[in-house]
């Protein structure tokens, strides 16, 4: 039987002379109907562009294929050379026989049509469907793909669906089309956790449904696990270990593949967590939140009338005491990152008292964003981004700053010459460490981490967080660590504080919540971890969505009862 | 240095430095008086005389020598575009920066502002000025640098406003860095490339619009020379004799050229979408 996808030493490259710059060097593997192949590495290791080559998407992004042969399966039976083919041949073979989803729905959706608009186009061009015919198929496909209140929902525009529908709209768009093989370039990404496992979930349903193959491309190796036939390992554009999926993750042969099984932050359940620096009874926190409340007002209609108020925090406390790490977990649009910058003031508190020791450090707060790439001015070298925290208080640019700097720049793991270069020189984990660095200028009490490693590479991640527990140590630092990667929480954090919906639902000691949840959200953000331990549990797909955090003017939510579930853990009751 | 060289290799880039250094080179001759012949001497038997070795551009209805004047012209009306256009970039930076960063009302007061200059000729201000102050250079420069700096306030908010949502101005603010800092340090440094681009332009704008405040009357007086004063004087005498017209309608086309042409390879060169990533 010929294989639907048959790719021998496929070779990539970009720029003026792509046979300079190659960044896939000769990759093969076969694909049989129904099969799915995962194709793993970090960024730069040529994975995406290996998948783009297959419907020739590469081309727009100024690639060039500089060697080898795609040879793919039609639907008619006959073998098409992809590499070889004119540009309306590949139009509709991106049209009928390959569908691709991408990593964000939001700027794969066009905006400024409904989404039932969007799926209907896509049934008119590939099936011919017009009219109501169209309307009812795509009201199918909606629900093809677990969207409750299909038929509503088809009017909706993009932007008034979360990131999970949106991701669900664009895969009932690709497979209007009945497509033999479907790409999906790292399509939960950008999604929660929770929200990942229902389209993992979904994506293994409906490819047993329409027996479609699929090439899945990840970065996280434990996604992998549940969903894959095969799995092909690539390092700087090349496949450095291709095989079957037991036999890769319970055998790897190649080092960088061990390597990145080990990187991959384990989730155990709790087993794992911190035993050094528990937190001391009776020690002085420096930070208290005291029922803080954010709310920000939702206006509606021309003149802006205000239609309510965006609760986005709703009642959190908590303390912080030196040297200790609170996690803040819940998924986006759960209030945890609003509850940061409210302590950083950069956003105003409505009501609710947030205290800061004031102890060694004019500004004991401190922040490292997410986005290594965004939050460094890139017309600054590194010498005036250290100094800016420090001329901002006052100091002068002078050789003790230098020192203090270069010590920074040492400890961080930079080299000392670093000072004089720009942030473009640097790779995402070495500008992490450069913010982290530009974070301790100052010497805060307490470093609030937003996402701080969500956007690094596993083997960088790691690095960096042991890079954290040692400042950790060094410093006596406290750290407000926000994330939704329960795996990388379990390795950092003393205590977990869970928030859904703005609310705080569970607090307490790491160990305690992460083995023992309580709160039915902890349980349901715990159970949605991928692991390559539970690979063979599946999930049931369900369309629970967020609530709405819009409260009409005025509302008050219930006084939040709590309950004990042991020394340091405390949930709140749920309200049925 | 190395915007420079960059400059040299774009050809485009090539060609329109090389017209600015020749312009910038005559005029600076002209200035310290360098010139073949006094621009404003007039040799009485020599009255339109066509071009010749003596006078390499003719001569006009007074004997003056084209060439000399044509040199000083340069100088007069690049001294009108530097200068009003240097205002108008200050200004317009200023007031786009703050309305960026004020937001809310003062962006809305401050762009309206804009909006209103922006619907105003530069013919019509430069009336209204001498209306008031009487012609004159200062006049040109007045009228031209107020009628382009909405221009350079929309090309510094627009930009601004997204870089004010960056998250390094966010951790700025964490710092505690002053606002004059950020406003220095983080937008206007990082505004630099459309700001530059956006001066070179405007430049050569402002190069026809003197001419033309001149050419009515309104900028540069006669006998002073200036690109648009010349263009006017021979008006009358486009037949009889054309080299008068000819070679200042010449040299303001070959010096706009040289501005768009530098700029555009500016902004080939500054835009980050046409630059190549670093590996």
């Amino acid at each position: 039987m010929t294989p639907l996808l048959s790719i021998r030493d496929l070779s990539v490259g970009f720029g003026r002379d792509p046979k300079a710059n190659e960044v896939v060097k000769g990759v093969s593997f076969d694909l049989a109907a129904g099969e799915t192949l995962a194709i793993v590495g970090e960024s730069g290791s040529g994975k995406s562009v290996t998948a783009l080559s297959i419907n020739r998407l590469v081309d727009f992004g100024g690639g060039r294929i500089t060697g080898g042969s795609i040879a793919l399966q039609r639907s008619d039976g006959s073998i098409l050379d992809v590499t070889k083919a004119d540009e309306s041949a590949l139009v509709r073979v991106r049209g009928s026989d390959i569908g691709m989803i991408f990593q964000e729905p939001m700027t794969s959706l066009n905006p400024v049509h409904t989404v039932g608009a969007q799926i209907e186009e896509a049934f008119r061009l590939n099936r011919g469907l017009n009219g109501a015919a169209a309307t009812h198929a795509a009201k199918e496909a909606l629900e093809r793909v677990r969207i409750p209140d299909a038929a509503q929902r088809l009017k909706y525009y993009p932007h008034q669906l979360s990131g999970g529908m949106r991701q669900r709209v664009m895969i009932a768009m690709v497979i209007a089309s009945n497509p033999r093989l479907l790409i999906a370039d790292e399509p939960t990404t950008a999604l929660d956790v929770t929200v990942q496992a229902q389209i993992m979930a979904l994506l293994a349903e409906l490819r047993s449904e329409l027996g479609m193959s699929m090439i899945f491309i990840t970065h996280d190796i434990g996604l992998v696990a549940g969903i894959a036939d095969q799995i092909m390992v690539m390092q700087n554009g090349v496949a450095v270990e291709q095989g079957a999926l037991d036999a890769v993750l319970d055998n790897p042969q190649h080092d960088y593949t061990r390597h990145l099984l080990k990187a991959v932050p384990h989730f155990n359940g709790g087993r794992a967590v911190r035993s050094d620096g528990s937190r001391v009874a009776g020690a002085t926190p420096v930070v208290t939140v005291d029922n803080l409340v954010v709310r920000f007002p939702a206006a509606r209609g021309v003149f802006a009338r205000s239609a309510g108020a965006v609760h986005a925090v709703d009642g959190v406390s908590f303390d912080l005491v030196p040297g200790e790490t609170l996690a803040i977990v819940g998924e986006s649009g759960s209030g945890k990152s609003t509850t940061a910058r409210a302590i950083l003031g950069l956003v105003g508190t409505t009501r609710g008292r947030i205290d800061k020791a004031s102890g060694r450090s004019p500004r004991p707060v401190q922040m490292v964003f997410q986005d290594p790439f965004a939050s460094l001015n890139p017309r600054l070298n590194v010498e005036g981004l250290l100094a800016e925290p420090a001329i901002a208080a006052g100091e002068r640019r002078d050789a003790k700053l230098r020192e203090r700097m270069t010590f920074l720049l040492t400890r961080v793991g930079l080299p000392e010459d670093a000072l004089t270069r720009y942030p473009h020189q640097f790779s995402g984990g070495q500008r992490q460490r450069l913010c982290i660095a530009r974070a301790l200028m100052l010497n805060p009490e307490v470093v609030v981490l937003d996402e701080a490693v969500s956007a690094l590479d596993v083997s960088v991640q790691a690095r960096v967080l042991d890079l954290l527990i040692d400042l950790q140590r060094e410093f006596g630092l406290a750290y407000l660590f926000i994330s939704h990667d329960m795996a990388v929480v379990e390795r950092i954090a003393h205590r977990i504080a869970v928030m859904y919906a703005g609310q705080l639902v569970e607090i307490g000691a790491a160990a305690s919540v992460l083995s023992d949840p309580q709160h039915s959200y902890t349980k349901r953000l715990i159970a949605a971890v991928p692991a390559i331990e539970r690979r063979k549990q599946v999930f049931m797909v369900d369309g629970t969505q967020v609530p709405s955090l819009v409260r009409p003017n005025g509302y008050e939510p219930p006084t939040a009862q709590w309950r004990d579930a042991g020394p340091d853990h405390r949930v709140r009751l749920e309200t049925i | 240095m190395r915007l420079f060289n960059a400059v040299l290799r774009h050809p485009s880039g090539r060609i329109g430095a090389a017209i600015i250094l020749l312009f910038l080179v005559v005029a600076a001759l002209g200035a310290i008086g360098l010139t073949p012949h006094d621009p404003l001497k007039q040799y009485v038997i020599d009255r339109l005389k066509p071009p010749s070795g003596t006078y390499w551009f003719g001569t006009d209805l007074l004997g003056r020598d084209t060439f000399s004047r044509l040199m000083l012209g340069i100088g007069e009306s690049f001294l009108v575009a530097f200068a009003s256009v240097a205002a108008a970039a200050a200004a317009g930076t200023v007031i786009g920066l703050f309305a960026a960063w004020w937001g809310h009302l003062w962006d809305g007061i401050l762009m309206r502002i804009m909006d209103v200059l922006l619907a105003f000729p530069a013919i019509l201000l430069a009336l209204l000025i001498v209306a008031i102050e009487g012609p004159g250079v200062a006049t040109s420069i007045t009228a031209i640098g107020i009628v382009y700096t909405p221009i350079f306030a929309r090309v510094v908010r627009a930009p601004a406003l997204a870089l004010k949502a960056r998250e390094f101005v966010e951790a700025a603010r964490t710092f505690g860095s002053s606002q004059p800092y950020i406003l220095t340090r983080h937008l206007l440094l990082n505004l630099v490339a459309p700001l530059t681009v956006q001066i070179t332009l405007a430049l050569a704008w402002a190069l026809l619009t003197e001419a033309g405040l001149s050419f009515l009357g309104l900028g540069t007086q006669p006998p002073a020379p200036s690109l648009g004063v010349m263009l006017a004087e021979s008006k009358s005498m486009m037949t009889r004799a054309p080299w008068l017209m000819v070679f200042p309608g010449l040299t303001i086309m070959l010096a706009i050229l040289g501005f768009n042409l530098f700029g555009d390879a500016l902004r080939d060169i500054l835009d980050p979408r046409t630059q190549e990533r670093p590996a």
